[in-house]
């Protein structure tokens, strides 16, 4: 596929070729669908993605809501949660990392074949949450896999997962699949795995991944 | 149930060598303990277990302390007769001593055939650092397994006799004691958006340097 000529800026639902959203929405009126093989495939992507089946902590607790008949993640096109990381498309980080799982956490990810992608449900996951003073949970997954979408909350009820899973979806739709902007599995060079840190004799050597993680900078007094 | 002061003068008649003691507690709860002598703390067990009146089977609980060397001041109040012979005078003697410190085990028991209990018993450490070793009860009390792993784990208690005395949270490679007073938690506070107390002097550390005051330039005046 070639480089369509792209407006500079985030357009949701590339228009295949030159035609005007108004001018397909006519000819689906009529019953021609128009499309491109970009929009096809982030729309088939989108809608069938798999979470990896694992959980741990309070948060995977609202996960399994989200998964029954009164919330149903079906509805969404990921109601298949794998139990081998080689099916998922979506590492569900629901929960505490302990620093002592953090390694195995990392594992699972780098098993993970592309395309993948991480949210980060809750607190802990994001930063550590009512823990992030403890020794031993690690601060935020995102020190060591580079996390897509954060759904704050402790826990997040259901719907925030089931938003976070929508905007999600969007992000996907919204990839390219050539060009300086496509997809990170579509990029030769783009990292994938990422090192599995070690158990050090005081704390997870390192203790973050300086390639994907380092602290943003607060405006501080002195 | 006995009175604690009865299984203690007990004790004593059955092991005239073994040191038994009365911790009282001071507060509202006032969960008074014995204190074992560490030698016949196995012997004792074994008769709290077994004795008919008290058939102390179920051990609930079991912890750790750490009790860090504390400057005690004594206050002797004296009275120094006036060489000059007029009334005596009462003077405030202080004299500091150091409290060297030790780790305490704590453990709980309860009597499921009897329905009694608690009856507390302590056991302590020559010190903090070489001395740290204390008789396993797991032997007489298998709940005592994980809950004595943990202590070894958190305080640094070593257990002698224990089946499987291995780090129970912590990872094996890991060299401190988290539950210990002098515990220093791993520098990883380069993020914390709204620091407070302790937490605040540790992150200062990583605030960026203020930048050098430049002087505004005056504006030229018309």
């Amino acid at each position: 596929m070639s480089d369509t000529p792209t407006t500079p800026g985030y357009t949701p639902f590339p228009a295949a070729g030159n035609i005007s959203d108004a001018e397909r929405e006519d000819l689906r009126r009529h019953g021609i669908l128009l499309t491109s093989l970009e929009e096809l495939y982030g729309w088939g992507r989108s809608n069938s993605i798999w979470p990896l089946q694992f959980g741990l902590a309070c948060c995977a607790i609202e996960m399994i809501a989200a998964a029954t008949a009164r919330f149903d993640i079906a509805r969404f096109g990921a109601e298949i949660f794998r139990p081998s990381p080689r099916q998922a498309d979506l590492m569900i980080v629901s929960g505490t990392v302990t620093k002592k799982m953090a390694p195995q956490v990392v594992r699972l990810w780098n098993q993970m074949p592309e395309p993948k992608y991480c949210i980060a449900m809750g607190a802990c996951a994001i930063s550590g949450g009512p823990f992030k003073q403890g020794y031993n949970v690690l601060k935020g997954i995102d020190r060591f896999i580079p996390v897509d979408i954060y759904i704050p909350g402790c826990p997040p009820r259901p719907e925030a997962l089931l938003h976070g899973l929508t905007q999600l979806q969007e992000k996907i739709r919204a990839e390219r699949v050539s060009g300086p902007q496509a997809a990170r599995h579509l990029q030769p060079d783009a990292a994938s795995e990422f090192p599995v840190p070690d158990y050090g004799p005081h704390d997870l050597t390192p203790p973050s991944n300086p390639a994907i993680f380092t602290a943003p900078v607060l405006p501080r007094k002195a | 149930m006995e009175t604690l002061e009865q299984i203690r003068d007990r004790l004593l008649a059955r092991f005239p060598a073994a040191k038994v003691e009365l911790v009282p507690n001071p507060g509202t709860a006032a969960e008074h303990s014995l204190l074992l002598d560490a030698v016949y703390a196995p012997e004792v067990a074994r008769f709290l277990r077994d004795d008919p009146a008290l058939r102390l089977d179920y051990c609930s609980n079991v912890t750790g302390v750490d009790w860090p060397e504390k400057e005690i001041t004594d206050t002797v109040k004296k009275t120094v007769p006036d060489p000059a012979g007029g009334p005596a005078k009462v003077v405030e003697e202080k004299t500091k001593r150091i409290q060297p410190g030790y780790l305490e085990a704590v453990y709980h028991l309860y009597s499921m055939a009897l329905k009694h209990g608690p009856v507390i018993l302590r056991l302590r450490t020559g010190n903090r650092t070489d001395q740290v070793t204390l008789p396993s009860l797991t032997p007489v009390w298998r709940a005592a397994d994980f809950q004595e792993r943990e202590v070894f784990d958190l305080y640094g208690i070593i257990f002698s006799g224990h089946p499987d005395l291995r780090r129970i949270l912590m990872w094996d490679g890991f060299k401190d004691h988290p539950m210990r007073k002098d515990y220093v938690s791993p520098d990883d506070f380069e993020w914390e958006p709204t620091p407070h107390g302790d937490v605040h002097e540790r992150a200062k550390a990583h605030y960026p340097a203020a930048p050098a005051a430049t002087p505004t330039p005056e504006a030229p005046k018309p």
